[in-house]
């Protein structure tokens, strides 16, 4: 496809060329760096396919390969050659599909998502305006403030965030207990999706905040004067041309947020062995690992692996499609 | 919520099992080229994977002592992650040679063909261990599957000084122990005796076991039968559900801060536990140092002598290994040589499971308990009354319904619960052997 067009033009440029010099020897001579040239994008796209394959076209097919087998045990089962791998088709996946443990993290996982997308996401977009105005006293400190949180790993920041919240050794229930204060238990019930969004938006809000800020910064500032001759105000400048302007950065975030939602995994790992009340399969990623790493079941872990690749392929391809229209139309 | 981060963790673990299979390949194509150099000439070398601190420092006993077998401690994670691992590894062809394994993982590793049968490098080794050890490492078969290397026999571990203050009495038997509960709650009304931890089915299994449970067992028709609900085990989780009803037994789970927070300020009066229970001690109540004292387990009838184990481990041999003959001589120098059990005791901090291991002047009493200075003679007489335990080939998954069927049950504090969530352990047991294609019944 790419060859002919690339042709033409090698034959047009030798125009040129063949006038100044004349002879017939230099009219071919230029068509060799040209051979060469065309072969080249390729071979500096080879480390890269070479890795793509080897760590994520390779991988993914044998979980498929996986996801499509099973184990046979024979008889009880004990030594050699009492344990088959055989084809299994669909049958992993009719499994994930009607497993219902699987069906509630799923939806565990989106009720998390919708108290911490909409907090996140809030709370970074106020905070880039609020860096963004004119008016901001050490914005820089306050910009690392925000984002430091972010550069806590998310396991310390889970066991951090876990030992705030019992009980025995949390000082704020120190506090809440010398103030005569009710002691809400946060590992309890619906308690528990804000204890684990409130980890996500204190960790998340720096990084969302950092992207929105960039592209804010990135607003030509006459438009700000324009706006300003016009007689608009700090906030009206927000709302109106701000705003509208990091409309695709928000939607960048929100897509980021989506997909680590659904795959939220370290804070209900962390916080598992302090509580009764967290199941092994709280979010879709723990019931895989679950599947994976303690019952050694690979191949209904791929399966449901796979599933979950899916359906986040589907909602990031629909969710993106949505948000096109919209932004598209915004600009008609 | 790092998206960064959270992406990598769903990548490692989507392509880590590959990858895993992957490098697992490559390397075994290098490992059996270096060992067929390696038995031509030069020491025979040995991969070994423990989990346990210090292990390495007495492989280097063994690797000064015997040029020609050289053994390298790999150090991994224990429990259910070490499993997984290892047959993953098996089905890559590289298994190390050498394999520390919970006695409860035995059978899914032997169904999964890592463990090689050493009968014929074992030689009398049989007579160096109590015949209940050694029943969990030859599965009641013909086979040898593990050198037993330490066990955990269950004890009562009480606060000396508390008991004595509240006028509270060690309970010899389990009805006593409800008594003694109700009596410490009466006492010291923020604190209870102890607590009904969800997150630990391996405690939960041993007392299942001293009340004569057999959760897995082979029956003469090759066929599995699994008994996890049987009347021994429900007696037990209606015995704990009961406690935790009434009130008088925590219900929060162990090995939390809180709970070492529980242990050291006093709040939690006694802890049924196993014979390593000084070091978990040591870091999690470091301000209650002289004041514990150990006594034998609870007993179900009076005047009658059983204990269960929580935890313990063996060396198995897989079946990768090429030397096969080298690794079962390390396997049992390691958990049957004098200087060897000695050297575990010291660096490693474990109770032996040899027998000669569990007399004698390597045992030297815990410091933590240096007002009880017969510590290991009572904890020899008590490990010589351990009844076997019988376990099968998915532990795993009982375990992980265990935590979630208890956890949902001591959070209610409903007695009943805990006996419709022991039904769910057997139920999800019995389904998964019975999916994976095992001959096998209920009891």
């Amino acid at each position: 496809m790419t060859s002919a067009p690339l042709k033409g033009a090698g034959l047009v440029e030798a125009g040129p060329l063949a006038d100044g010099t004349g002879t017939a020897a230099q009219t071919v001579r230029p068509s060799r760096p040209r051979r060469r040239g065309r072969s080249a994008p390729y071979w500096f796209l080879v480390p890269t396919l070479t890795l793509f394959a080897a760590f994520t076209v390779v991988p993914i097919g044998y979980a498929i390969w996986l996801s499509l087998h099973r184990v046979q045990v024979k008889g009880i089962g004990l030594g050699k050659g009492a344990r088959q791998q055989v084809w299994n088709g669909l049958g992993n996946y009719t499994d994930v599909l009607k497993d219902s443990e699987f069906g509630h993290s799923v939806l565990r996982a989106f009720g998390y998502g919708l108290i911490v997308i909409p907090t996140m996401l809030g709370l970074a977009l106020l905070f880039a305006l609020m860096l963004d105005t004119p008016r901001a006293r050490s914005a820089p400190f306050a910009r690392l403030a925000i984002f430091l949180p972010y550069a806590v790993p998310g396991i310390i920041a889970a066991l951090m965030w876990g030992f705030l919240y019992l009980p025995d050794v949390s000082p704020f229930y120190y506090l809440l207990d010398k103030l005569g204060l009710p002691q809400p238990d946060l590992f309890d019930g619906g308690n528990l999706y804000l204890s684990f969004a409130n980890i996500a938006v204190w960790g998340g809000t720096g990084f969302n905040m950092i992207v929105i800020y960039t592209a804010l910064r990135a607003i030509p500032p006459d438009i700000y004067e324009a706006a300003r001759i016009d007689g608009a105000s700090d906030l009206k400048i927000a709302l109106r041309i701000k705003v509208p302007i990091v409309l695709p950065s928000l939607v960048l975030t929100f897509f980021f947020s989506v997909i680590a939602t659904l795959q939220v995994f370290t804070e209900p790992m962390a916080l598992k062995p302090l509580t009764n009340g967290l199941p092994s399969s709280w979010s879709p990623l723990m019931a895989i690992y679950d599947k994976a790493f303690l019952q050694s079941d690979i191949y209904g872990a791929s399966a449901t692996a796979v599933v979950l690749a899916l359906a986040t392929f589907v909602l990031s391809f629909t969710l993106l499609r949505i948000s096109d229209r919209y932004t598209r139309e915004d600009r008609a | 919520m790092s998206i960064n981060r959270r992406q990598i963790s769903r990548r490692s673990i989507l392509a880590g099992a590959a990858a895993l299979g992957l490098t697992g390949t490559l390397a075994a194509c290098g490992g059996s080229d270096d060992d067929s150099g390696g038995s031509d000439s030069g020491p025979v070398k040995l991969t070994y994977w423990s989990w346990a601190p210090n292990m390495e420092k007495v492989a280097a006993i063994w690797n000064k002592k015997n040029p020609d077998i050289t053994v390298t401690v790999s150090k991994q994670a224990s429990g259910g992650e070490i499993v997984s691992k290892l047959i993953t590894a098996k089905k890559a062809g590289n298994a190390p040679d050498l394999i520390q394994v919970e006695y409860q993982s035995l059978p899914t590793l032997v169904s999964n063909d890592v463990l090689a049968d050493i009968t014929k490098y074992a030689g009398d080794t049989k007579s160096q261990f109590a015949e209940g050890l050694w029943g969990m490492v030859t599965l009641g078969t013909d086979a040898l599957y593990a050198i037993p290397q330490d066990a955990g026999p269950l004890m009562f571990y009480y606060r000396e000084d508390l008991f004595k203050k509240h006028g509270l009495s060690v309970p010899k038997t389990w009805t006593e122990f409800a008594e003694t509960a109700r009596a410490a709650r009466k006492a010291v009304p923020d604190a209870y005796l102890t607590t009904f931890s969800s997150n630990d089915p391996g405690l939960f299994a041993g007392l299942a076991q001293q009340a004569g449970g057999k959760w897995w067992t082979v029956g003469s028709g090759g066929k599995w039968t699994v008994g996890i609900d049987d009347a021994a085990t429900k007696q037990v989780a209606e015995f704990w559900g009961g406690l935790v009803q009434e009130g008088v037994i925590d219900n929060q789970p162990m090995y939390t801060p809180a709970w070492n927070n529980a242990l050291n300020k006093g709040t939690h009066l006694a802890w049924v536990s196993a014979v390593w229970a000084p070091g978990v001690l040591v870091s999690s109540a470091p301000d209650t140092k002289g004041k514990w004292r150990m006594a034998p387990l609870p007993q179900w009838k009076s005047g009658e002598n059983v204990t269960g184990s929580w935890g313990g481990s063996s060396t198995g041999v897989s079946t990768d290994s090429k030397h096969a003959e080298a690794a079962a001589k390390f396997a049992t120098w390691l958990n049957t040589d004098p200087e060897a059990l000695a050297a575990l005791v010291k660096e490693v901090a474990i109770y032996p499971a040899a027998t000669k291991g569990q007399s004698g002047d390597v045992l030297t009493t815990p410091e933590f308990f240096s007002n009880q200075a017969d510590f290991y003679t009572t904890a020899g007489q008590i490990a010589a009354t351990t009844a076997a335990a019988a376990w099968g080939p998915n532990v795993n998954t009982a375990y992980t319904t265990f935590q979630d069927a208890f956890g949902k049950a001591t959070k209610a504090k409903k007695e009943a619960q805990f006996d419709s969530a022991l039904a769910t352990v057997q139920s999800k047991t019995f389904a998964d052997m019975k999916k994976q294609g095992f001959e096998v019944t209920e009891a």
